[in-house]
């Protein structure tokens, strides 16, 4: 088992046919997933990459079954294709691209609320979800890690992958990235509550990072209600104030945000936090060691 | 972007939110001139991306050309929080009789807008949010639904507004919605909000966010960015789509993916604080998933060319691009730069990890490329970039 995403999980890729559609398809397939087929208006009923294209999600879900759905389209297209796929009610769509604008995703955030939040939304500007030896919605690389019970949740791609890496001896239940944009669909404290109740993992990886206030709220959220032992690191300790440094997300203002603040914050709930990745590894091994 | 105080005004005035008239001015001999043809009392205000002006002394009132003239010799090239003063805005004084503060903003936390509504405005708005929380209206907005006039007075009444004010708050509040998404704003603050001796809600004050990643359709956003204020290194690396920001240090920092850079400077920083001179990260530069042979070569050169850099960290994470390719990046970017003329010479600490990490190993090993030393992890190839870096200064 894993959470969101299983070995049952049938895939659907919006924008398909695009560059980066056809290599994360192709990548998500040789990891064996499902991927069932794509949707692009403009060339619906046509094949591509053996599998069949679709002019809508709902035709693509009525067609195939599919429940998940991984968004490659470009900024200026994402808006309407997440509210696509929330109108289908696909019960989950992940928004790999990066660059959109915030009033879009606060907009299609909304838009999901109105419909009653059928559809969960991972993203967008993420790298997507992975349960190890099942399945893979995005672009997290498959063959880095292995099947095992440690969950996480991370801002970041790279250092999700780091983790995933260190711990590889170990293995991983589900990995989520959550994204690094100021507003996401799914947040920490969504993945928290989901491994938390997930009777396959053991323990929580958390990956956070300068900007805003999500590692503080999951830190009241882990006091309340995660009994499960989770380990933190947090980026971005001597990043200058006011710059933004790749992530929109990312940047420092004032003294909230930080990630001293970050730490001390999860810290006071009895968090392990890492100074580095390695040591965020060395922690979680520690724990899963003492099992 | 944040923009200027007078280009937030402008941006206002073109959605019909009343401001005072006001001139920029460079030097004491534009402020005299503006003064002049703006006449009677005016108010000379520092242009610079930071809060506190008032405060600081960045803003006085002139009564007329000659002291405008004298006030503005004070606050050009005065220093706030950082920010330098090169402009000032010379704008009519109002006859203030009540002061209050508005915005929209995004709210992270709750995934919608928010608008901020306060009849205490002016400088100390943030001391009466803490103190009295209860003075301060804050209204989540859908982005669905927006605001429209009635909802607009709705605010301005929760904001605790007075009844003679009410009318023209709701025309301003309505009209800055609409320049807050129309330009794909993330902040809209007018601090503050006044009613006139007259009887009219103005804008005296204006600071915008704008979202530089609804650049694709804001093509008019990029005209309102301060190169002057760019650090040159920033700019160059800008025109090649990379991802650089400029930090005080010595060790010059290339990863893959904006979390794992971030993560790099902390770590260099901490194994910097072993060494004589506390050696820190030059830079923050992310050359994203791909790491090309030529984004490579790019962003050596980049970092090559910053004066203050001493030792190089590579730090790459195979994930999608696996370590070999990038190990042939690294050796097509030093040919590449020989080639130019410009080989590296700074030693370079490179870490590969994550895919076909001992096959990208071998590749740099075998090219035996002058002073490049590989190491296995991210924790030792810090410290060893660190020492690099103290050895070299």
């Amino acid at each position: 088992m894993a959470i969101w995403l299983t070995e049952n999980s049938k895939i659907i890729v919006q924008g398909m046919t695009g560059g980066e559609g056809t290599k994360h398809t192709r990548r998500m397939l040789a990891s064996g997933a499902k991927v069932v087929g794509g949707v692009n208006a403009r060339k619906a009923g046509t094949t591509h990459e053996g599998l069949p294209v679709f002019g809508t999600v709902k035709e693509a879900m009525e067609a195939t079954g599919a429940d998940v759905s991984v968004v490659f389209v470009p900024p200026k297209f994402t808006k309407d294709a997440v509210k696509e796929a929330i109108d289908a009610e696909i019960p989950l769509c992940v928004v790999i691209t990066e660059g959109v604008p915030v009033h879009d995703s606060t907009e299609f955030w909304a838009y999901a609320v109105e419909k009653g939040n059928k559809t969960r939304i991972i993203g967008p500007n993420c790298p997507g979800i992975a349960s190890p030896g099942a399945s893979n919605a995005g672009i997290i690389p498959a063959d880095i890690t292995t099947a095992g019970r440690i969950g996480l949740v991370s801002k970041s791609g790279t250092l999700t992958y780091q983790l995933m890496y260190e711990l590889r001896d170990f293995g991983f239940s589900t990995a989520v990235g959550i994204g690094g944009d100021p507003v996401i669909g799914t947040t920490h404290i969504d993945a928290l509550q989901a491994f938390q109740e997930d009777p396959d993992t053991d323990a929580i990886v958390m990956i956070g990072e300068i900007g805003g206030d999500a590692e503080e709220r999951a830190a009241a959220y882990i006091e309340q209600h995660v009994s499960k032992p989770v380990v933190a690191y947090v980026a971005g300790f001597t990043a200058p104030e006011g710059k933004t440094m790749g992530h929109a997300g990312a940047i420092v203002s004032g003294s909230a945000g930080t990630a001293q603040a970050k730490k001390e914050a999860l810290e006071k709930v009895g968090v392990r936090v890492g100074k580095t990745p390695s040591e965020t590894a060395r922690l979680m091994r520690e724990i899963m060691q003492a099992r | 972007m944040d923009l200027f105080e007078h280009q937030a005004k402008e941006l206002f005035a073109d959605y019909g939110i009343p401001v005072p008239r006001g001139i920029v001015a460079h030097t004491v001999e534009e402020v005299r001139s503006a003064a002049e043809e703006l006449t009677g009392r005016v108010v000379v205000k520092a242009q610079v991306k930071t809060g506190g002006r008032g405060k600081a002394g960045g803003v006085k009132v002139a009564d007329d050309a000659a002291d405008a003239v004298a006030k503005a010799e004070a606050i050009l090239g005065m220093d706030i929080k950082g920010h330098t003063v090169h402009k000032v805005l010379v704008e009519e004084a109002s006859a203030i009789a009540e002061e209050y503060y508005f915005s929209f903003l995004l709210d992270r936390a709750n995934r919608t807008f928010l608008a901020i509504c306060s009849a205490s405005g002016g400088m100390d708005i943030e001391e009466v949010a803490h103190t009295s929380p209860e003075k301060v209206a804050k209204v989540p907005v859908s982005a669905l639904t927006g605001i429209d006039r009635a909802k607009a007075r709705e605010i301005a009444v929760a904001g605790g507004l007075p009844e003679k004010a009410l009318d023209g708050a709701a025309e301003l509040i309505e009209k800055l919605w609409c320049c807050f998404v129309d330009e794909d704003a993330t902040l809209v603050e007018v601090n503050p909000m006044i009613l006139s001796a007259d009887g009219q809600v103005k804008a005296l004050d204006g600071k915008v966010t704008l979202d530089d990643n609804a650049g694709f359709r804001q093509t008019d956003h990029e005209a309102l960015a301060d190169k002057a204020a760019e650090d040159p290194l920033e700019a160059k690396a800008k025109e090649k789509d990379l991802n650089y920001v400029k930090l005080d240090g010595n060790v010059g920092i290339i990863g893959n993916g904006a979390g794992l850079v971030m993560s790099t400077l902390d770590v260099v920083a901490y194994a910097g604080e072993a060494f004589p001179g506390k050696p820190s990260p030059a830079n923050f530069l992310d050359i994203g998933g791909g790491a090309s042979a030529e984004v490579m070569a790019a962003g050596l050169e980049i970092i090559l060319s910053d004066p203050s850099v001493k030792s190089i960290f590579v730090n790459v994470f195979g994930g999608i691009t696996a370590c070999d390719a990038v190990a042939n990046g690294i050796v097509s970017a030093f040919k590449l730069l020989e080639s130019r003329g410009e080989a590296v010479t700074h030693p370079l600490v490179v870490r590969l990890d994550g895919n076909n990490a001992q096959l990208g190993r071998q590749i740099l090993a075998d090219a035996a490329l002058p002073r490049v030393e590989l190491v296995d992890t991210m924790d030792e190839a810090a410290k060893r970039a660190a020492e690099l870096a103290a050895v070299g200064a």
